[in-house]
């Protein structure tokens, strides 16, 4: 290879390093032929320092004023020759007015973390204690972006045919029991792929894994005395670095290997990996919050400021992110451009996402550049992109997000009728229909696969504790109870808590049941919350996100002690994977377009072909013709689902089927373990092919084949 | 420096590392494994008894050698210490070595 290129040869020096113009794009610190690339943008400083630190180390040992020829527009870039790429540690001082009023706030006494920093150092093992006088706390490093994937590639599987589980990194495993070398890790996770295999998961959605800090607002428990951190990690330091306290190898500064590895072994089990994204705010909360980036290096680019030059806070954590700015919008698309293709990321859930839609003024746009953008890129183009498609200032678009036929939604009107159809609320049926249907009522145009189904979330009660309690008990959060949601539609089953009544504890499981059993049988993508298959419990906290402890963490005892929701919830699970009938991409039509005899969906109630949507009615049951599957293409068993939420039994007249099939029971929640529910295709045989007595509060699916 | 390479170049490639193999060092080591795949060994063995910690970099150099040398390379790692063994496996490149304790 010939070497006489004239960029891989300083031609300045500053205190003994070497350096020399350097290459406006990419962003961020990139390794060259020789040296490292470092470019960054400001709009409206006056000056730019590049300052370099030997890992760990106090004091800087070299600051390199970027020249003024070394700035093109607004981007300053210059390349650094004989540096050590894991030693080094980087950050910027950005010099210009001091002006909140216009906007501007620029203090050239800080260390600025780049904003397109691969790799964060400062925050390496969890919760090691910060050293609070460092003079730069979250430290920009480099990472290497030549993994070995060998044949690695997202897997791209249909939207309509995940299972998603909703999963903390660090809660997975971090429980004792969990019995795993480094729990609490990435690496960790790694020796549970084989439980989410036969549970029968395909995708896992990993709650925030952008570097953020967990001693962020950290204070003591007033009720445990324990230490209340950021364990949720919904406060972005970096949108490009990966939380290295979740890794093994953070001390290491390897995080990025581990992640990697992470995602390629869950690939090769079959198993998607998504991210849920944090664009609408920043770590650097209000005017009283710290300065690590953004607000030293571009305040009045990256935020959206009040025409007094105060943040907008429609995140209700301080500021929002100026994402419709043009360059804040590019960054976000670099982002997440970087995770597909560096990391393999096969989809992301947009934490808040309907402020991804405001203007720069805070009004909700019409066609959000941004929305589009990320909706047509083409490197995204495989991508899952979900939606939460509201936010904390008011903006609420279920059903309306600007969705360019690629965005689902989280469906929060699916958990609301859901909730309350359980809770035996009348008025619920003919909301349930939509709902079981993939909600065409929101979706019409956009099919069932833009309806992201859930029951429970991070965000709430876990599904057990939806059954355990009526009211919420945050006391241990600290904020007088105060905090987290009010209508969460639970009913405790007729006891506050724990009890030893074994009435009230087999109801209890029994309405985890029938949530498991209506989630999976829905159209549209279900997701299941991390440890609701073991039936784990918050003991009625449902704003856990400063619990580092029990109350988050995954216990694998339960898999034994509550074996009956496991074996429940994964024969529910892999009967969707195996029934194509159940995951249609388009919404059914109610009619016969293959010739069958049936409709592809029909409606029942206690009469066959008769369903009762009148206010008073709390039971209903559908029939999926399996010869519709998947439009017709494929062929699969009828498949009847009776669900009766009333207090007492109801017979309901089965339809019949043709002359050639039966009925078989697959699930009925009304019994107990083990004869609830049947492994696949070992159903158990109906005696009676006519009518079937559904127990109260209780879900019957049938098998016709 | 912490780190030695005492390299026999035949058809089996032999080296020993020891102390740290951080990106410094990672590039000497490099330079030896360029040297070696001249010669096209079938088997690469790692006497790393006395190595402590082996850095990104390091695990890299690893990736280059199966690359230089062709997939069916033979890599043995002899006697690691716990931590290198630890590292090896959360980076997912304990599949692609074979970790042993005495290379005969």
């Amino acid at each position: 290879m010939t070497d006489n290129r004239i960029d891989y040869y300083p031609t300045h020096e500053h205190e003994g390093i070497k350096f020399r113009r350097g290459h406006t794009l990419p962003f961020g610190a990139t390794m060259v032929a020789n040296g490292v690339n470092f470019s960054i943008y400001s709009s409206a400083s006056t000056s730019c320092t590049l300052v370099l630190f030997e890992r760990g180390e106090a004091e800087p040992f070299a600051e390199i004023p970027f020249p003024d020829e070394f700035r093109i527009g607004n981007v300053y870039s210059m390349i650094v020759f004989e540096l050590n790429y894991e030693r080094l540690e980087y950050g910027y001082r950005m010099d210009g007015p001091y002006n909140p009023a216009a906007g501007l706030r620029f203090n050239k006494s800080l260390i600025l973390s780049d904003p397109y920093a691969k790799v964060i150092g400062g925050r390496d093992t969890w919760l090691a204690k910060p050293n609070w006088d460092n003079v730069y706390q979250y430290r920009s490093r480099l990472a290497f972006e030549d993994f070995d994937w060998e044949h690695d590639h997202p897997l791209e599987t249909p939207i309509e045919d995940l299972v998603i589980y909703e999963m903390h990194v660090r809660g997975f495993t971090k429980h004792e029991s969990s019995g795993v070398k480094n729990p609490g890790t990435f690496s960790a996770i790694r020796s549970k792929v084989a439980y989410l295999k036969e549970l029968g998961i395909n995708c896992v959605e990993l709650l925030p894994i952008y570097e953020f800090d967990e001693w962020e607002n950290s204070r003591e428990s007033p009720t445990t005395g324990e230490v209340l951190v950021n364990y949720w990690g919904y406060s972005t330091v970096n949108f490009f670095a990966p939380k290295a306290g979740y890794a093994a190898t953070g001390k290491f500064g390897m995080q990025v290997d581990e992640v990697k590895t992470l995602i390629k072994e869950l690939h090769k089990n079959g198993i998607e990996v998504m991210l849920d994204v944090v664009f609408n705010h920043t770590a650097e909360g209000d005017h009283r919050g710290p300065t690590i980036s953004f607000r030293g290096i571009d305040n009045k680019t990256y935020y959206m400021l009040t025409p007094e030059g105060y943040y907008f806070n429609f995140s209700g954590t301080g500021n929002t992110l100026n994402c419709n700015n043009p360059v804040v919008r590019n960054m976000v698309l670099d982002c997440l451009r970087y995770w597909a293709s560096e990391y393999h990321i096969d989809g992301f859930r947009f934490d808040l996402a309907a402020i991804l839609g405001r203007a720069q003024d805070g009004r909700p746009l019409s066609n959000p550049p941004l929305l589009e953008s990320l909706a047509f890129d083409p490197i995204l183009a495989k991508c899952k992109l979900i939606a939460e498609a509201w936010d904390a200032g008011g903006l609420y678009q279920v059903g309306s997000f600007p969705a360019y036929g690629r965005w689902a939604e989280w469906n929060g009107k699916y958990r609301d009728s859901v909730r309350k159809f359980l809770k035996s609320d009348p008025g619920e049926v003919g909301g349930m229909i939509q709902r079981v249907m993939g909600s065409p009522d929101l979706y019409s145009l956009r099919g069932p696969t833009a309806s992201i189904n859930f029951i429970t979330c991070h965000d709430g009660f876990s599904l057990y504790d939806m059954f355990a309690y009526n009211d919420k008990h945050n006391e241990a959060n600290g904020e007088n109870n105060n905090d987290g949601a009010n209508d969460n539609n639970s009913w405790n089953c007729g006891w506050e808590g724990e009890t030893s009544d074994p009435a009230i504890n087999f109801l209890r499981h029994k309405q985890v049941k029938n949530a498991l059993a209506i989630l999976l049988v829905s159209q549209g993508v279900p997701m299941v919350l991390m440890g609701d298959e073991v039936g784990r419990t918050q003991k009625g906290n449902n704003n856990t996100y400063c619990q580092d402890n029990d109350l988050n963490w995954f216990d694998w005892t339960q898999k034994e002690t509550n074996a009956d929701l496991y074996n429940f919830a994964r024969c529910m699970i892999n009967f969707r994977r195996v029934h194509p009938v159940l995951r249609s991409p388009t919404h059914f039509q109610y009619w016969d377009y293959v010739g069958s005899g049936y409709p592809d969906i029909s409606f029942h109630g206690t009469k066959a072909w008769n369903c009762d949507r009148s206010s008073s009615s709390r039971s209903f049951a559908f029939l999926l013709c399996g010869d519709h599957a998947k439009q017709g293409i494929v062929k699969d068993d009828m498949i009847y689902v009776a669900m009766n939420m009333y207090w007492g039994g109801l017979h309901f007249e089965l339809p019949a089927l043709p002359p050639e099939k039966k009925w078989y029971l697959f699930a009925n929640t009304d019994m107990p373990s083990p004869v609830d529910i049947y492994e696949n295709g070992q159903e158990s045989l109906l005696a009676n092919q006519s009518d079937f007595l559904v127990g109260s509060r209780s879900v019957v699916i049938l098998v016709g084949k | 420096m912490s780190f030695t390479i005492l390299a026999e170049a035949k058809k089996i490639a032999k080296i020993t590392l020891t102390g740290e193999i951080d990106s410094l060092s990672a590039r000497e080591f490099q330079k030896e494994i360029e040297k070696m795949a001249a010669e096209s060994p079938d088997e690469l063995v790692l006497f790393v008894e006395n190595l402590t910690f082996i850095s990104s970099a390091g695990l890299r150099v690893l990736i280059f050698a199966k690359q230089k040398m062709g997939s069916g390379l033979a890599i043995y790692i002899v006697k690691p210490q716990e931590s290198v063994i630890e590292t090896l496996e959360k980076t997912g490149l304990q599949h692609s070595v074979n970790i042993v304790d005495q290379y005969l």
